[in-house]
This record gives C-alpha cells, structure tokens and sequence, in this order.
C-alpha cells in the first residue's frame, strides 16, 4: 500500500514549476495530488503521479533534483469527522506525521501522509479497516 | 610629524648599512633554531655567515603561507615557549589558522612602528583614537591599540560591530581619530546621518584605515562624508600586523618600515626580483622580529615600489595601494577568506564536496558573503526540517572556519555556472 511520491527540490526562481509541469506533461504523466511547501530560497514540490519512476527519470534527466518518498494514500468519507477518525487512530498508536496534504470532492476525500515509519501507519490504519490507496489504483484516477 | 626622523629619513646608504647588519643577524638567528630554513639553506648551500649585505637578499629561499601551515603552529618560533609573550593567529588556507608568535620585543617594536604610522597621519597625545578593529587573535585591534598607546593618544577600544554603541562612543567621548576598516567607515558615516547627526557633530578629524583593499576614490567619499582625512595603514599578521607600512600626508604610497621589514617586488611566476616602479608580489624580510621571522615571506598582494625621496621628506621606500592578489584570497569586512577553507567546511560535512559559489557583494558599504551550495543525492531530503537542518549546520560550521557570518543557500544541482567543467567559484560583485 506504500504509494511511491515524487519530491522535487525546487530553488526560488520563476518558471521553475512550470518547466517541472512542461517536462511531465511531455511525458504524458498525470499529476494526482500536488503540495508545494517553501521557504525564503527553496521550496518542495512533493507530488502524486501516475508513473513516479518514469517521472523521476525524465526529471533528472532535465536536471531536476528528484527523489522518491514513501507515502500512504487515504480515502476517508467526505463528511465531517472524516480526517480525525483516522489521525485520532494514527495519534492513539503514537505515531508523528511529517506532513500531509488532502482534498476532497463528490463525496470523496483523500490525504497523504508522510510519517518516518510508513510500514506502522498501514498497518495500524489497515487494522482499523482504514482504506488506503494502491499504486495501480492512483494510476487509473 | 616625524616620530623617528633619524629612521624616517635616514641616508639610503645608512638604512643600507643597518639592513645588511640586521639581516646577518635574523639569517644567524634562523638558521641555529628552526630547523625548516637550515634545510632551505642547505640546500641552496648556504651558511648563515655567508650572508652580508642585503644585496645577497635574493638568493635566500622564500617562505609562503604552505610553509607556516605545515610548521603549524609553532615550527617556525625562534624562542623557547617562555619568551614568548603573545599569540595570533589569522586565516589559513584551509582549516588551520596561521600563527605567529611574539616576544616583548617584538611587541614593542609593533608598538613603535604604529605610533610612526599613527604619528604620520597626524594623530598625538592629545587625541582621542577609537579603534573599531576586531580585538583578539585578529591583529587589527590589538596592533593599533599598543600603537596608540606609544603614541599616548586616549584610547576607546570599541572592537567591532555594535554600530549603535559606536557612534554613542564616538560623539560623547569626543574621539577625533577612528581606526577601521575603509568599508566599516563608510559605513559608520552613513549610519551617522541616518541617527539625524551631523559629522561636524563629531570631533573626528583623522581616519587611519587598513586591513582590507581601497581605493583613491573611497578615500575621498569617507572623507567628505566624515569629514576628516583619511590615511592607508597597510600590515600582515605574518610580517608584524597593521604598520608594515603608512601613508604621509602627500598620499604618494604607504611608507615601508625598511629599518624591520625588508621589501621586495618579484615576479609570482618566475619569482625574479623586479626593478622598483614594475607591479608584482610583495615580498618581506623581518629583520628584528625575535620570535618569528621571517625570510622573504610571499604576501601575495600585488604592488609596486617607489624608492624616491618623498615630500614629506622621509626616504622609506614607498608601495603603492594593494589592490589585486596574486592567489585567491578574498578580503570580506577585514577578514582574509580563502575559498579553500569553504570547501574544507563542506568536505568535512558530506563525503563528497558539493558544488558551491562564494558570492561576494557589497550593501550599503558592508561587505556581504553569500555561499550556494548545490544540493546533491549525499545530501537530499525531501523534508523541510533536515533541509534546514543541513543548511543551519553549513551556517554554523561556515561561521566558526571563516570567523564571519555568511548567507547560506541550497541550490538546485548543475545551477551553478562551470567553465570547462569546474564550477566558478567566486563572484565578487564589489567594484573597486
């Protein structure tokens, strides 16, 4: 259940996402889910995409700095107390997010989720009939 | 004024004289007790009375800033521990500083070779010097404080930084001599105006400045805005500190101390000794330093000589401004950076050195240091936080080598520009 995520390190300069968007596009490979989280000089795009390995080499290739990060994909009920069902479980079985990203629509919500020790998040969440994503299902989005 | 005019405008053939002596006597001194040059002059198959006038000079062996790293730190001390009565220490090529050592003669005769320098500028006894070069193993602070004591000038030892508490020193302790770095100066007038004062407010009239390179042009600019004269101290830890050499009141060059240090002028390719008046490194022979001298000690700073009689009417040969170098050494607020000592920081952090670019620039007459450093696969992380670690951990360690703060920043990989594969490792922006 461990979804491979693309994370680009991007320096501060205009274009710089756009060309990262051009070069996927090219490559005919769809972007799920996006974050971009910054700082004064850099920022991370951490992205969710249809081939994360074909995508970390056309963007290396085209000198991105690239790396792929393990994550975990979360459907939820899109209603409120959704999220905090599932942290609530993540939080009584002490485990820390490093970060997350979610959005919902049409009855649908769905996080991302980075912790340090992503084989206890699915299994603590799988336990709990949380449903997780799979790789080939984020393919067919 | 002259402070020792019987030295300051002695007889060439006299100063001559005297060099000759006193070198016999530091070739003696060096050969029986540091064992680095009696194998240079073994193997030039000198003996240390062979040595005479000065005029054998040039067939003595240099000594570079490599050899005092590699006797690091005392290998080059001509006394035992005990007489040795001070320590400092500047940048060195990579993670170890150079060191120089001094008995209490040799800090007296820095003493009186800054009171000469401070003396020429026109500064006495009844004025009031504030000295806003760093104090400690810098040689900046300490060199013009002992000088400004010999001379019997009120000292306000207000070191670096603190530009607040320094115009308050300034205007309420009535000082009418500051002694800095040329950009600190700029910098102090500017921030002067900016607290709504006015420089005839203050009581400065003399502003002796050195420790990094300026130009004719700077001085006029410090001048109008501080409204006082401004003269070039010029000095390197390894020869004695500030005092090497001064500037008289005809600013024609900085007036060379021959009656301790020896200059010469050499080609830094060849390493032949050029005539006076053509450019090429500085040279320097200490001829009365006890715990540390020196023979022919490559400065590296590119200069000229002038050997003519000066207006003044002191006969000290003169240099020209040191404006270029013949190495890569940087001068960034007063303190020498070499980009080797950057690349010893990063090296020592991650296995393989990353690509970086030391840029240096200059805001509102302040030096500024930025250093990128290219982000590679021994290094990445996809979170923020260990980002920020890494960077804050280059900050740390860039801080504590360099002994000045720098800008860090995390490149994106092959960002920065290569020529011929290499990446360019240092853009100064500054214009002199």
């Amino acid at each position: 259940m461990i979804i491979k995520q693309l994370s680009v390190f991007l320096e501060d300069k205009s274009g710089r996402l756009t060309e990262l968007t051009r070069i996927l596009a090219e490559n005919d490979i769809n972007i799920t889910a996006l974050s971009l989280a910054e700082t004064a000089d850099y920022g991370i795009v951490r992205m969710v995409v249809g081939r994360p390995d074909l995508a970390k080499e056309v963007l290396e290739d085209a000198g991105f700095s690239v790396g792929l990060t393990d994550v975990v994909c979360l459907r939820m009920p899109d209603k409120p107390g959704g999220l905090y069902s599932a942290l609530r479980i993540l939080a009584e079985n002490n485990v820390n997010i490093d970060y997350m990203y979610a959005f919902s629509n049409n009855g649908v919500a769905l996080a991302v989720i980075r912790a340090a020790n992503i084989d206890q998040v699915i299994d603590v969440l799988q336990q709990n009939k949380m449903q997780l994503i799979s790789q080939s299902e984020i393919y067919q989005i | 004024m002259i402070l020792y005019p019987e030295i300051e405008c002695a007889d060439r053939q006299q100063l001559h004289d005297l060099q000759s002596k006193r070198l016999a006597e530091t070739v003696k001194r060096v050969y029986e007790n540091v064992p680095f040059y009696r194998n240079k002059f073994k193997e030039k198959g000198i003996e240390p009375g062979d040595i005479k006038s000065v005029d054998q000079l040039k067939d003595l062996p240099f000594t570079t800033k490599a050899d005092l790293r590699d006797n690091y730190p005392f290998g080059l001390f001509t006394v035992p521990q005990t007489d040795v009565v001070r320590i400092h220490a500047s940048s060195g090529t990579t993670g170890k500083p150079t060191v120089v050592g001094y008995t209490r003669r040799d800090i007296e005769i820095w003493a009186e070779v800054v009171a000469r320098g401070l003396t020429m500028a026109g500064v006495d006894k009844d004025d009031t010097i504030q000295i806003s070069y760093g104090y400690g193993a810098f040689t900046g602070g300490l060199g013009l404080h002992y000088g400004a004591e010999k001379v019997g000038a009120t000292v306000i030892p207000s070191s670096t930084g603190n530009t607040k508490k320094q115009i308050q020193f300034m205007t309420d302790f009535n000082a009418t001599v500051l002694a800095c770095t040329p950009s600190y100066a700029a910098y102090l007038g500017e921030s002067l105006l900016q607290a709504g004062l006015s420089p005839s407010e203050t009581k400065l009239r003399i502003g002796v400045f050195g420790a990094e390179p300026w130009t004719n042009e700077m001085r006029l600019q410090i001048e109008n805005l501080l409204h006082i004269k401004a003269y070039d101290i010029y000095g390197l830890s390894e020869i004695i500190g500030p005092g090497v050499s001064m500037e008289c009141e005809c600013h024609c060059g900085n007036h060379v101390c021959e009656d301790h240090f020896i200059p010469e002028i050499v080609d830094p390719e060849t390493l032949e000794v050029l005539p006076y008046g053509e450019l090429g490194e500085l040279v320097f022979t200490t001829i009365t330093k006890e715990a540390m001298p020196l023979i022919r000690y490559r400065t590296r700073d590119l200069t000229r000589l002038y050997p003519e009689k000066c207006a003044c009417g002191r006969t000290l040969v003169r240099m020209e401004k040191c404006l270029s170098r013949s190495d890569d050494m940087l001068i960034i607020r007063g303190v020498n950076v070499f980009p080797s000592q950057v690349e010893a920081v990063l090296m020592e952090m991650v296995e393989t050195s990353p690509h970086y670019q030391i840029i240096v620039g200059r805001e509102n007459n302040l030096d500024t240091l930025e250093i990128r450093v290219e982000i590679n696969e021994h290094f990445w992380s996809d979170s923020i936080r260990e980002l920020e670690s890494i960077r804050r951990r280059i900050d740390h360690n860039i801080t504590s080598v360099l002994g000045i703060s720098a800008v860090i920043k995390l490149v994106e990989p092959h960002s920065i520009e290569r020529s011929e594969g290499k990446a360019k490792r240092v853009i100064d922006n500054r214009t002199l």
